[in-house]
């Protein structure tokens, strides 16, 4: 099966934001070509597999045992001295809901896109723009060993942390050192956990990150690591820190290493701009992963669903404008952006701690019952200990 | 210059995207770097096994990644 010579739309990247794009494209009527330059969807996988029960509210997933593993009831927050906070999961963000198997997860996405029509192009790169004048119309793409043109009227850049197609379209997506981080995570077997939670350490064991453990079953957990590149001093240090974290700890004493997995996160500030004239960017190409947390899958879904509706409306009206476009982006932006800048200045006060801080933070934060963790009540709390903490964090309320 | 170590390699991509110069693409699992690297160290920083090492090529330089 080889692509045709032409489409309506060329999704590029076979992520949870590519798939969900295409689906949505396809359904409301375009002829969407999916391209994914691994041999497989999903695998390998390069993520903590945390995501919030959210994004069920927002696009039509339905829950489905080969890859919703484990669903928590809530995530502790450890401090530097071992004092933790339980968030309850309705609370929390993105990283707490549950625990899913992302080669499954991103398979099923993929599913859901074919189903509704569009074709999926495997072991396939693309490698540059077809351009029309200064227009886009089109994509190379590279499939074993053969180059060939594909014509389309949209190009969707879901192309990830390493996005080309954004810098390609000419956006800015470079990110300073204090927005980008490094990750390392170790899915462990052998373990014996308490599979109710998901786990987070924060503080000097992580300089600018955290360090995480979200648990698939009691004895099998992901065990990761992100640290702030404006924090990073030499090569390898997410590995270092992650084995000594590992080392500390007797919870992995007898634990076994199942597969490493790695990879880089952005924990910016959304972009300005995600469309031009036939492009539109979305999930980690358009930086649009929770910068407190990391977690991207949930805002690629919610974005991508938008993404591929105004897709398939410039097609109807064959439009590929970025004017047309812009419905794009106040759709988006109206769902997630102002929880990104919000997230995105809680992150930068919280990196600018030192461990003495964060468990004052912590400490002040334990006094609040549960059921009023809200944003607002915490920082009641930590007003009424530590007011000159809380002066940082006035601004979020 | 970069130079890479195949064996630690994980092919994740990020030092794809940290590099402000576009000089690296991830072609599924090879890395291949082009001419346009400055040398900055990035994706040094940015590697998470240390794969990477950046060997300087352009005579005395001030290390260019101090944040
Ligand atoms: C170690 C680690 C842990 C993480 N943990 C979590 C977590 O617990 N929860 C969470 O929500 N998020 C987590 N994330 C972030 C999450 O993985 C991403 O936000 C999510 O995968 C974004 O989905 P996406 O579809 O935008 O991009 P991706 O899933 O990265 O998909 C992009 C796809 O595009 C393909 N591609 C790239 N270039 C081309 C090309 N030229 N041609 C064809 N195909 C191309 C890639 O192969 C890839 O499959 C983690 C990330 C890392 C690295
Ligand atoms: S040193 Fe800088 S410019 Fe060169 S490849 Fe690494 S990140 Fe890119
Ligand atoms: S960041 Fe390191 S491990 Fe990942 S692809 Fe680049 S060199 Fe390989």
């Amino acid at each position: 099966m080889f692509p045709k010579d032409s489409y309506d739309v060329v999704v590029v990247g076979g992520g949870p934001s590519g798939s969900t794009s295409a689906r949505y494209a396809a359904r409301n009527g375009a002829d969407v070509l999916l391209v994914e330059k691994r041999q497989e969807i999903g695998s390998p996988v390069r993520c903590g597999e945390g995501v919030s029960m959210e994004i069920f509210k927002h696009v039509d997933i339905k829950p489905d045992s080969s890859w919703l593993v484990n669903q928590v009831t809530g995530a502790r927050i450890f401090g530097p001295s071992g004092k933790f906070i339980l968030i309850d999961a309705k609370n929390a963000g993105d990283e707490v809901g549950a625990v899913i198997e992302r080669d499954n997860f991103d398979k099923y996405l993929a599913t859901e896109a074919a189903r509704e029509g569009a074709e999926i192009a495997t072991k396939t790169s693309v490698v540059s723009f077809l351009r029309d004048g200064g227009e886009v119309c089109g994509v190379r793409i590279r499939r074993m060993g053969e180059e060939r043109d594909i014509a389309a009227k949209l190009v969707i850049g879901a192309d990830g942390f390493e996005s080309q197609v954004a810098r390609w379209a000419g956006f800015n997506t470079n990110l300073k050192t204090r927005d980008t981080t490094s990750n390392l995570q170790y899915r462990m077997t052998n373990l014996d956990l308490d599979p109710r939670f998901t786990d987070f350490y924060i503080g000097s064991v992580a300089p600018g990150g955290y360090v995480w453990i979200f648990p698939k079953s009691r004895d099998v957990a992901n065990v990761g690591i992100g640290l702030l590149l404006s924090k990073i001093r030499g090569p390898s240090e997410a590995k270092d820190y992650l084995d000594e974290f590992i080392a500390s700890d007797p919870r992995f004493k007898n634990a076994s290493i199942m597969e490493t997995v790695s990879g880089g996160v952005s924990v910016s500030a959304p972009l300005d701009k995600v469309t031009a004239d036939r492009i539109m960017l979305v999930g980690d190409a358009a930086r649009m992963i929770d910068p407190l947390t990391g977690g991207g899958i949930s805002n690629g879904v919610i974005a991508g669903k938008v993404c591929g509706e105004v897709a398939a409306e410039a097609v109807k009206a064959g439009d590929f404008s970025d004017g047309f476009l812009q419905r794009y982006e106040k759709g988006w932006r109206e769902l997630l952006e102002e929880k990104l800048y919000r997230d995105y200045m809680a992150k930068e006060k919280l990196v600018s701690l030192d461990d003495e801080a964060l468990d004052k933070l912590i400490e002040a934060m334990s006094a609040v019952p549960l059921e009023n963790l809200s944003t607002k009540e915490i920082l009641g709390a930590i007003r009424k200990k530590y007011p000159e903490l809380v002066k940082e964090f006035e601004d979020l309320i | 210059m970069i130079e890479l170590n195949d064996d630690k390699c994980m092919h994740c991509g990020a030092c794809v995207g940290a590099c402000p110069a576009n000089a690296i693409y991830l072609n599924e699992v090879i890395l291949d770097f082009n001419d346009d690297c400055t040398d900055c160290g990035l994706c040094v920083k940015a590697c998470p096994v240390g794969a990477l090492t950046l060997i300087r090529t352009r005579g005395l330089k001030v290390p260019a990644v101090t944040a």
